[in-house]
Parts: structure tokens; sequence; C-alpha cells
């Protein structure tokens, strides 16, 4: 473990920490725009944090310890999600410790934790936002590690900075696998941000929503924290994206120089995704929630076809 | 056997035969006592606890040592009892004594005045199911195999029976018998095809011969079908739903926990250690029932509303995905990869320790809410974790650890069984090569939909408000409960978050049956599980878990150093809906509902519907296994109508059964004279 690694593993959590709200911030502003609303301002999910976190907390009068608790491990969880995730650079201490699998199994674990919770207080809309999301979690959940896979046999390790570092250092092919794979991962992404064709981030619309029932108990700095691990997660997932599909420009180890230049060139790429994301939520319609799971149906099996095709082209 | 009279010349295979004997002898001192439920309660089962300690102990000693042989000069004249303490059988008797080391704890707290057999007589029987099937992975030949198997088919049937005053108890009971007897008959043609006519049952001839390939595949699939029928796989499963929750929960959790890994103890011995030849489909074959099961098991226990009955089937699932890494084992062994067969083995035999772990737990759970509430449905029960705090924050890991989580146990067998899926790319057949991705995905959705079914598991019976009244007097477990609970929950973590540790136990096992092993961990990455080498993948679960706890607690102290920690309690808020009764809570059948619509053509349902004008209108759904009628039914059908066919021969007439006699004379004349 070099000073670098740890400088760099450092400013990965911190960068994270900090663009985060950001890029919901960005997000939402942009589909403002595209829906010809006025839109916010882009610091907009920063004061709504603060504002969180200056209120008190209202619990329910049966809310158990577990309750008080999740909001920290859901926090937690993302936290290390983008630890992992290779967003500055691959030269990262914290990586041996969990690869793409365990990364999987680590949203996974919030995801429990945050239906447990809002099983909880026991309140209708508690159970049914905890049953809606564990059906999406449940379908999406395979299908993410199919299209890791895919990257996996490509480069034939399931590490996650193995897999940058080989996909940025191949020559400029378009391989058929992970074309197959990005579409899949775009429609995962999707549900698993709660975003429109799944659910709609917007919205308290008690028969639709998912991610708003789950979180529907919680406020003041509980809620804070479980927004700002909402958007922790829109981030790991968009630098997961990024690495498997852009690697270009993540800095390596031993070369100081990359690592700041890998700054700009992330807020750039995930600037043009951001406003791509709110492109597809413009464009798609929210779908009833009984399609959801053909949806990801869909996007799973394009993931096996995707390993498949990795198979049968012999690319691995 | 002259070391049994000099201790300190004492082998690990003497030390387990001395747990044995204190067994039975426990069990002997609870018929003696049959009603006196305090002697058995505070003396017999933790006396009995600490047996299985040290068999833990002799297990973890023996497990690298070498092998040793006995033999007893008991059983028949001829027929001594062979034994012998492998690797393999080290691995078992370490998840027997681990596991039952808790279940006896938590079983010395259970057990209460006037439920069904007297509990001296339920420790006798339990004390001799223990016995048995520590005997069963020492047995060395096919007749003291056949013998112990047989005592631990019985005595496990008696336990089911516990509570033999409800007719479904007997009913589940009498199936459970019926399918290990049958499984039983494929067991002992499998060892009569093994010994190839030499007439000669010991194991050590039996790994001798050289068995022709189509003899060989007779021999494992008469194995597969006989230790199947006890493991519960496809399609022998039914009896596993029933079984489970008619016995008493301590005995639940070792059926489930100890009983279907011995089952799989003894396809492993057959199918690694016995047969010399190894053939590519066996493993395709192992592997899809494997899977089939599994999908099958997970997707029957989201559905199910009674704990035990959801408990039974997820263990089907777990029982299916030890198969299948099994069968990728073989498959890998039968091409020659000792590497990948030797990481897919480990996968599997990871899965069975922490399988035994995490089940038995939950089923002591069960236990302990039975014995708090008198519910099992899911349906009647609810926020138990604000009474009964010790039961739910240790099923919490339990449920954490069944779901595949990191970073507990269940979450390292999947990650190695699904490292070892990518190694398939090497094996030389395009077929299977294009199988594979397939068969990981079916693994992952299994694994994805075992956390959906913990959720509901846990938070229908623990979380939400009491959906009963008198649920608010639950009450708490008691100190042999916990206790019992505390070790399983220990042995969860440990399996965890020391995967090194316990592969090094595994090691032995897989140089055994496959011949080789996956690499030992080097000296400065202890904590670091490396299956192949560091650039393929890594898993670090002490830091992954260090790093989940530190941000947690940063988070947690910067927020409140920062801001404040004012709290308020108030009427819960959602939505603004003022009239809120614990009934508007998701129940079981709700929870299930997405995963009864989108797997519909794998149940059998009838749904009873409200009409309009019902002045009490009902809803009732019921989910059945289609099987049972598509093939038990039709078959049990069949059996009738054969036996009243041969029925007719009988027809109770002096006359007729002359003739019989006379007709099979000239027959036997005929035959003779050619």
């Amino acid at each position: 473990m070099s000073l670098l690694g740890l400088f760099s593993q450092l400013m990965a959590i911190v960068a994270a920490l900090l663009l985060a709200p950001l890029l919901s911030g960005w997000v939402n502003q942009w589909r403002a725009r595209l829906q010809n609303k006025s839109a916010p301002g882009l610091l907009q999910p920063y004061r709504v944090l603060r504002k969180l976190f200056h209120k008190e907390s209202v619990l329910a009068e049966q809310a158990s310890t577990l309750f008080r608790l999740v909001p920290y491990v859901s926090f937690g969880c993302m936290v290390l999600a983008c630890a992992i995730v290779p967003t500055l650079s691959t030269d990262l201490p914290l990586s041996p410790a969990a690869d793409a699998m365990a990364l999987v199994g680590l949203f996974a674990l919030a995801r429990v934790f945050v239906s447990l919770a809002a099983m909880d207080v026991g309140t209708a809309f508690g159970g049914l936002g905890a049953r809606r999301d564990m059906l999406v979690g449940f379908l999406a959940e395979p299908a993410l590690l199919m299209v890791l896979f895919c990257a996996s046999m490509i480069s034939k390790s399931t590490s996650l900075t193995t897999i940058v570092e080989t996909l940025a250092h191949r020559e400029l092919a378009i391989y058929p696998s992970l074309l197959v794979a990005g579409v899949a991962f775009t429609m995962v992404s999707l549900a698993e941000n709660a975003r429109v064709p799944v659910d709609n981030p917007e919205t308290h619309l008690e028969l639709t929503m998912i991610h708003e029932a789950l979180i529907l108990e919680y406020s003041g700095r509980h809620l804070a924290l479980l927004e700002w691990a909402a958007s922790l997660k829109l981030f790991a997932y968009s630098c997961i994206g990024l690495a498997l599909f852009f690697p270009w420009g993540v800095a390596e180890a031993d070369a100081p120089l990359a690592l700041i230049m890998a700054l700009p060139v992330l807020v750039i790429k995930l600037a043009i995704g951001g406003v791509l994301l709110a492109l597809v939520e413009t464009l798609s319609a929210k779908m009833r929630i009984f399609r959801v799971p053909e949806f990801l149906a869909t996007a799973f099996l394009l993931a096996v076809i995707g390993l498949l095709v990795n198979i049968l082209l012999g690319v691995g | 056997m002259s070391a049994l009279l000099a201790p300190s010349g004492w082998v690990h295979l003497d030390w387990v035969l001395l747990v044995v004997v204190v067994w039975l002898l426990i069990g002997a001192a609870g018929a003696l006592a049959l009603r006196r439920l305090r002697l058995v309660a505070t003396l017999l089962f933790p006396l009995s606890a600490l047996c299985s300690l040290v068999l833990l102990l002799v297990a973890f000693d023996a497990a690298s040592s070498v092998p040793e042989v006995a033999v007893l000069p008991i059983g028949l004249p001829q027929l001594p009892f062979h034994l012998r303490l492998d690797g393999l059988s080290a691995f078992f008797l370490l998840l027997i004594g681990g596991v039952s080391a808790g279940v006896s704890a938590f079983a010395a707290g259970y057990f209460r005045k006037g439920e069904g057999t007297p509990p001296g007589l339920i420790c006798l029987e339990y004390h001799v199911f223990l016995a048995s099937i520590a005997m069963v992975v020492m047995a060395d030949d096919a007749y003291v195999f056949m013998v112990v198997w047989e005592t631990m088919a019985l005595s496990s049937f008696f336990l089911v029976m516990a509570n033999h005053r409800i007719p479904d108890i007997r009913r589940a009971a009498y199936l459970y018998i019926l399918i290990a007897h049958i499984g039983a008959l494929g067991i002992l043609l499998c060892f009569g095809v093994l010994q190839a006519n030499t007439g000669d049952y010991t194991f050590a001839n039996m790994r001798a011969q050289q068995l022709s390939p189509f003899w060989a595949s007779v021999a494992f699939v008469l194995a597969l079908f006989g230790f199947g029928a006890k493991a519960g796989i496809l399609p022998l499963h039914v009896w596993l739903p029933e079984a489970h929750p008619a016995a008493p929960s301590p005995f639940s959790a070792l059926m489930s926990a100890v009983m279907l890994k011995i089952a799989l103890y003894g396809l492993l011995r057959v199918s690694f250690d016995l047969l010399q030849t190894r053939i590519w489909w066996w493993g395709v074959l192992l592997m899809a029932i494997g899977l089939a099961s599994a999908l099958f098991g997970v997707v029957f226990s989201t559905v199910q509303v009674e704990m035990k009955r959801l408990l039974a089937y997820s263990s089907i699932e777990n029982v299916g995905l030890m198969c299948a890494g099994f069968g990728l084992a073989l498959l890998f062994s039968a091409y020659g990869m000792t590497g990948p067969a030797a990481l897919a083995l480990t996968a599997a035999l990871y899965h069975v320790l922490s399988h035994g772990f995490f089940k038995s737990l939950l089923f002591c759970s069960t236990g302990a809410v039975l014995h708090a509430t008198g519910e099992r449905s899911l349906g009647k029960l609810g926020g138990l974790i604000r009474y009964t705090p010790w039961v739910a924050w240790s099923t919490l890991v339990g449920v954490l650890a069944c779901a595949g989580l990191p970073p507990l146990g269940g979450f390292v067998a999947e990650w190695l069984l699904l490292q070892s899926f990518l190694f398939t790319t090497g094996l030389p057949s395009s077929f299977l090569n294009m199988l594979v991705p397939v068969v990981a995905a079916l693994i992952a959705l299994v694994a994805a939909l075992s956390g959906y079914t913990m959720v509901k598991y846990f938070g229908v019976i623990f979380l939400g408000q009491p959906r009963e009244e008198k649920l608010a007097q639950a009450h708490d477990a008691g100190f042999w409960e916990r206790t019992g609970m505390l070790w399983l929950v220990a042995g969860c973590v440990v399996l965890g978050l020391m995967p090194n540790q316990i592969i090094a136990l595994i090691r032995p096992v897989t140089l055994l049956l496959v011949s080789g092993a996956m690499p030992q961990a080097g000296s400065g990455a202890g904590w670091l599980l490396v299956p192949v080498d560091a650039q393929r993948a890594s898993y670090a679960p002490a830091i992954f878990l260090l790093g989940v706890l530190a941000s947690c607690a940063l988070a947690y102290l910067l927020v409140r150093r920062l801001y404040h920690g004012r709290t308020r309690r108030a009427p819960p808020w959602d939505c603004g809906f003022a009239l809120q009764t614990p009934r508007m809570q998701d129940s079981a059948e709700g929870f299930g509902q997405p995963i009864r619509q989108i797997f519909e053509p794998m149940f059998r349902m009838t749904r009873e519907l409200p009409s309009p004008f019902d002045a009490e209108p009902s809803y009732r759904v019921t989910v059945e296994d289609p099987m049972w009628y598509t093939l038990y039914l039709p078959l049990a059908a069949f059996v009738e109508r054969l036996s009243r066919l041969v029925g007719r021969l009988q027809q109770g007439r002096i006359a007729v059964y002359l003739l019989y006699s006379f007709l099979t004379l000239i027959v036997v004349l005929l035959v003779v004279k050619q």
C-alpha cells in the first residue's frame, strides 16, 4: 500500500461524497429544462441536505432500534461502494477487499436493510414499498452481476480495478458482448436508482412509488442520510457504467499527474452521462408496476445473451 | 482397539467413539428418567452439548491428520464394523459437532412439560440420532453404513413423530419414512453394484474395483437416487416441507442443518471416493438437478405462509446449490481440471458448513418464536423485535447469512461458486461452455430470490406491529435457548469473517477427492481470500465489514457532532392516513404475491375470490406443489392398481394355493431339466 494509493483512495471517497449530490442536482436541472420547467439551482440537493440535518428527527412511536440504525448502514454501504469502484484511480488499497461480486452484495445488503426498516413501523405503505423494492432487486441484482461477468470474461478477473485497467488498454474495438451488456446495464441502473420508467423520484403518488414508500417514515437527519445514500448510489452506478464502457482517463498506480487529470475527466464524463439520463427519463413514460418484472427480465436476458455472445465469439 | 485401554495413545477415532458412547449413555439416562424434565433439561442436554464441543475439537484436529482405521468386534460374526476417519469424515464431524453443540444447548431450554412424547424419550431418540450420524460418516463398509444409516432414519422418524397426537404429523412422519426407505433401497443396490461380484463389502475393496463405464454410471445414478431422497433434491423433496414443520424445532434444525448434509456426504463418498471413474455427464446431471431444486425451492419458499415450511423450502434451495457445486466439481474433475474442481468443491463444502449454522439458527428462532407466542403462521405474528429482542437480533444474523449477503458465511460460498463458474471457458466442449452462463445466471437469480424470502421471513415475524393482541405478552428466550442461538450466531460470523482459516480445513478434503486444492493464503494476506491469484479476484470480508462499520461510525459521529441528536416520537406518518390498524400491514401472502404472479406456471394455485355481494367477504389462495399431483399421486394410484392385480392371486382358498405350488414345481422342474 503506497502513500499515493492511500491518497487516491481518500480522494475517491471525498470526491464521491461531494460530487454525488451535485450529480443528482445536475440530472434534476436538466430534466426540468427538457420538460420546459424552470430548473432548480445546481446546489439544491446540498440545501436540502443542510435543511434536513438541522431538523429534528421524528420517529414513529413503535419504531425499533433497527429503524434508527438503517440510515447509517445504508450510508456506510454506499460510501464503501463508492470507495471500491475505480472512479479516479485504479490504485485503490480498499479494492482487493471487495471485487465486482462483493460490490453487488454490498448493494444487496443496503437494499435488504432499507426494506427491513420500511417494514419496521408497520404501516401499509412501508410493507408495500419493501415488497416492491425487493421485487426490483431480485431481478436487477443478477442482471447487474451478469453485466459485470461479461466484463470479467474479457479481462479474466472479477476485480474491478483489473477490469478497468484491461479495458482501458485494449485496442479501440467494439465488443458485441459489451454492447448488449451496456443496454442491460442501462436498464438495470434505471431500475436500481428509482428512475422514470420504473419509479419516479419526484412523486409521492401512493400507488406507484417504490423508493419514496421505503423512506416514508424517515425525517430529519435519518432522511438526509438516506437521500445522500441514494445519490451516492446513483454516483456509484454511473461510475460503474463509465468504468465498464468508457474506462479511459482513470489514473493508474505510480501516475500522480494522471490523478490530477482524472478529476476533470470524471466530471465531464458524469456531466454528459447526467444529461443523457435526464433525456431518457424525459422521453420514457412511467410503467405500471406489473410491467416492471418484464422490463427487468429483459435486462437479465440481455445480460445473459451478452455472456453467451462473449463465449460464442471467443473474445474472452 | 488396545488403544482404548491406554488413553495416552488415543487417536482421534477413539475420541469420536467415546463421544458416541457418551451420547448413547445420555440417551439411556434419559430413557430411565422419562418424565423428569428438569433433569433432562438442566443436566443431560447441556452435557450433550459439551460432548459436541469435544467432537468439534477432535474433528478440528483430525481434519489434516492421516486417515485412521479401526475394526470393532461388534455386529455379525463374520462382519465386524469397519471404521475409518479421513479428511472427508472429519469435515462432516466438524459440522455435526459445531451445529449440534448449539442445537443441544438450545434444546436444553426448549422442551416443556406435557407436550407429546415425554422429554426423556425425546432425549433418547435425539442422542441415538446424533450417535448414528456420527457413525455414518465413519463407516468403512457397506454393512455398518446401512445399519447406522437406518438407525438414523428410524430415530429421526420417531423425533418427527414427537407430537404424535396430531394426525397431520403422523402423516408427515409416514411420508418421511416411506421416502427414506425407498432411498435406502437405492443405496443398498448402489453398494451391490460397487462391490462388483467380489462379495466383499468393505469400502477399501470397492475403491479397488475398476468398474466399466456402464456399471459405474448405474452405481452413480443409484447413489444419486438413494442419497438424493434423503437430501431432498427434486423430485424426491416432498417429505421435506412436511417433516420439518412436524418435528420439534431443535430437531428440525438438526435435520435440515446436519441430516441433509449427511446424505450429501454419502453422495460425495460414492461419486468421488469409491468410484474410480468419472464421466462428464454425471456432473451435468447433478448440476441440472441441483439447479432445478434450487430454483424450485426458493420460489416455493417465497410464497409460504408457515415459518418452518418456508425454511424447509429454503433448505431444498440450499441443498440444490450445493449439488450444483458438486456437479461442477465432478465435471471439472472428469476433464482433469483439478484446480477449478477443487475450487467448486471448496465452494460447495463451504456452503455445507455455513448452511449448517445459519439454517439451524433460523430453525431455533422458529422454536423460540413458537414458545413465545404459540403461533407458527406468519400471518399471526409481527413486531416481535420489541418483545423478544434476543431472538430477533440473533435471527437477523441468520437471515443475512441465509440471504447470501456479505460479510457473512453464505456470501463466501456463493462467491466461490460463481468464481469457479468463470473457469468453465476452459472446458474442452463448446456445448458445456454455452451452458455455463445460463447456470451462473440461475445461481445469481436464486441467491437474489433468497434475499427476498429472508426479508419476508424476518420482516413479517419480527418487524411491524403485532398482528394479534396476545403477542404483546411474548417473552424472550431463556438462558439455554439464548446460549444455543448465540453459539450458532458466532458460527455464522466466524464463517463469514475467516474464510481462509475455514478453507484450510477443507483443503484435505479436496486433496482427497479431486487431488487438487485452492492455493494457500500467503503469510501476509491472511485476511484476503484469493481463489486463484490476486489479479483475478480477491475478497476480504473482515476489511469489508470494517469499511462499512467505519463509515457508519464516522457518519454517526459527524452527524451528532456537527448537528444534534434531537429526536421526537410521534404517530407514524403513512401519507397522512389516520386510521391505522396492524391488519393493514402487508401480510405474508401479500409479500409473496409478486413472486406468485411471476412464477405462476410453477405453482398449482387455487383462488377463492369474494363476490361483491358477500356480507363477510373472504379471500383465500392456496399454493401447492404441482409435483404432488403430477408425479406422486399418479404413482401411488399406479402402485395401488398393481397391488390390486397382485391381490387377485390371493384367493384365500387352499386349493388355489396348492395349484400355485404345483405350477411352480413344474416350472422349476422344466428349468432344472434344461
